[in-house]
């Protein structure tokens, strides 16, 4: 039953579904109002590193052991381990600077790393006056809390969590195993289930 | 005017006899500048906060609160902006022609009756004025084309003048179908004619057969004389690149757009007067009450024309120019004169009942044939002669 002028009126009716919708319907009003709304990003958005600490700043995870200085392609890592006074070096960094104009988030750093200390931070607003050294974050910066973690990516942050806990407990049950206390009457001492490692595959896993 | 005339002049009984006369004249100009204008401003936020929506987005809220101070924010940028004026432009003639634009468009508001008793000039050939006017507004594009010395101006100011020009046709035939039907010119006659009835609406123009049809018709007409969407072949913002309002910047661009805007809202002031009862409504009466309300009426009915304006904006893709021209004289035109045989039979016809089925057999069936007649042809199988 198609007259002259039937599919201008069944256009009308779709942009008046469209106009009246729009104040019902979060679908038909897509706009997110920068900056007072953000966009939520999926958890495997990602952009730049950041080094996770368990509590407080100075129990952070990363021992400067350099892998992901090395492994990164286009070189934005430069460590330095810190060292005390008699120049034993301390399992933590000094400097750890990332250029986050030369970084590629291709996210090599975070797979490499034996000690889950390096993650990657999905936050996006990073513009800086200035093209060269304003670029570079320092340590001070790129500490951030587990519980930041938890909040950014809460999977990966459970699973990590999950794996270091049994690792930790693993690590106490054969430090209580090794000394055994004469008898083996302590029975299942050793830890007849190695539990499997539910975090995802880290390259270097074994951290002992 | 009248009205005021009357009023004021009792109060200067014993003055000068201009006193009066000028301030008779002055209130309606005043009134027409400081309503309409502000519509003006306010119908661009609307129609921008509108398509917005209908595009899943919102429209201008930053300004104020809902970007009610858009309007101003805009006139203050336009004032602003450098006047440039091409080299080798005619300079009279670039200067003019956005004043030219605007001037017919304010005149046309004088024929408007707004409330019942309030028009700002009662001329007893009203319509008549009103669309020899709206004309002018053609040699405004034109001019605005030619001036700025610029080929594709002047290949928007020809199609404009085209448009224009055959869109005048039809709309003037369906308004004749009206002056037909009330037997004058003025627009006040027009409106009186459709009150009364039930509740001061089933008279109105537009629930008769030939009164549907020719609603149709001018508001058609009326779109493509004030050249908006899906009309808008002068001024198409992804064609020509601004068609004839190229050259233009700063305070005549923004004199061009309020041509443009106003001749929408006085065109759909004179729809709403000829078509849909003016300010007509229920409750419109004599004495101060009634009038308030008619007012209300008329300013309702008003916005809701510009509403469906800005709805069609909306929605419809622009039409090419061979199917502009086409659906004016192939299809508009044929309808308007089959409109007004069918006002002519409603006139001379005794019987309600039978002019009632008459006219919409006859606009019916010639609706069906004009559309089948202008049907685009069925490309058919091809068939080969020497196939072996």
């Amino acid at each position: 039953m198609g007259f002259l002028g039937k599919g201008l009126l069944d256009g009308m009716v779709v942009t008046a579904r469209n106009f009246i919708g729009s104040y019902f319907d979060k679908e038909r009003l897509v706009t997110i109002q920068y900056p007072e709304e953000r966009m939520e990003l999926p958890e495997n958005s990602r952009t730049f590193p950041f080094l996770v600490y368990d509590g407080t700043p100075d129990r952070l995870r990363c021992t400067a052991c350099k892998i992901c200085e090395t492994e990164c392609p286009p070189q934005c890592i430069y460590i330095v381990m810190d060292r005390d006074e008699k120049g034993k070096p301390r399992q933590r960094p000094k400097i750890f600077d990332i250029d986050i104009s030369v970084c590629m988030q291709c996210q090599i750093c975070v797979e490499v790393c034996p000690f889950d200390a390096i993650k990657m931070d999905n936050d996006y607003e990073k513009s800086q006056h200035g093209r060269f050294n304003e670029l570079v974050t320092h340590l001070p910066d790129l500490l951030k809390p587990n519980e930041y973690y938890h909040k950014v990516k809460p999977t990966e942050a459970s699973k990590v969590d999950a794996k270091l806990k049994a690792e930790a407990e693993k690590k106490a049950k054969k430090a209580a195993g090794a000394k055994p206390a004469a008898a083996p009457a302590k029975t299942g001492a050793p830890p007849a289930a190695t539990e499997p490692s539910p975090a995802p595959k880290a390259f270097g896993a074994s951290s002992g | 005017m009248e009205t005021v005339y009357q009023l004021v002049a009792k109060w200067f009984a014993n003055k000068p006899a201009w006193m009066p006369l000028a301030i008779a004249i002055a209130v309606p100009i005043l009134f027409i500048l400081a309503v309409y204008l502000l519509i003006f401003a306010y119908t661009t936020l609307v129609e921008r906060k509108t398509l917005g929506r209908v595009q899943n987005r919102y429209g201008p809220n930053r300004v104020g609160r809902w970007g009610i101070l858009q309007p101003i924010a805009d006139g203050i940028k336009v004032l602003i902006k450098e006047d440039i004026v091409p080299r080798q432009a005619d300079k009279f003639v670039h200067f003019l022609a956005p004043v030219i634009a605007v001037i017919p468009s304010l005149l046309l508001f004088s024929v408007v009756p707004v409330a019942l008793g309030f028009v700002p000039v009662n001329l007893n050939i009203g319509i008549l004025f009103a669309f020899a006017v709206s004309t002018a507004s053609v040699l405004a594009l034109f001019m605005g084309g030619w001036a700025s010395r610029n080929k594709f101006s002047l290949l928007g100011a020809m199609r404009a003048v085209a448009q224009v020009v055959s869109y005048e046709v039809p709309m003037v035939l369906a308004a004749v179908a009206v002056v037909m039907a009330v037997g004058s010119l003025s627009t006040v006659a027009i409106v009186e004619a459709q009150g009364g009835g039930f509740l001061n609406v089933s008279n109105w123009f537009v629930f008769r057969p030939w009164g549907f049809v020719g609603f149709v018709l001018f508001a058609i007409g009326a779109m493509a004389e004030s050249g908006r969407t899906p009309f808008d072949i002068p001024e198409g913002e992804s064609e020509i690149v601004a068609g004839y309002h190229t050259e233009y910047s700063g305070f005549k661009f923004a004199l061009f757009q309020m041509g443009e805007y106003l001749a929408t809202i006085a065109m759909a002031g004179i729809t709403v007067s000829m078509f849909l009862g003016g300010y007509y409504g229920p409750g419109t009466g004599p004495g101060f009450l009634g009038g308030l309300i008619s007012a209300f009426w008329f300013f309702l009915k008003l916005g809701a024309m510009i509403a469906l304006n800005i709805w069609i904006r909306g929605t419809w893709p622009r039409v090419r120019v061979d199917q502009l021209m086409g659906f004016a004289w192939k299809i508009l035109l044929p309808m308007s004169l089959i409109n007004i045989v069918a006002v002519g039979i409603w006139h001379y016809t005794a019987s309600k009942a039978l002019a009632w089925i008459v006219t919409a057999i006859i606009l019916t069936v010639s609706y069906i044939l004009l559309a089948k007649l202008n049907a685009a042809e069925t490309i058919e199988k091809r068939t080969y002669r020497y196939v072996t």
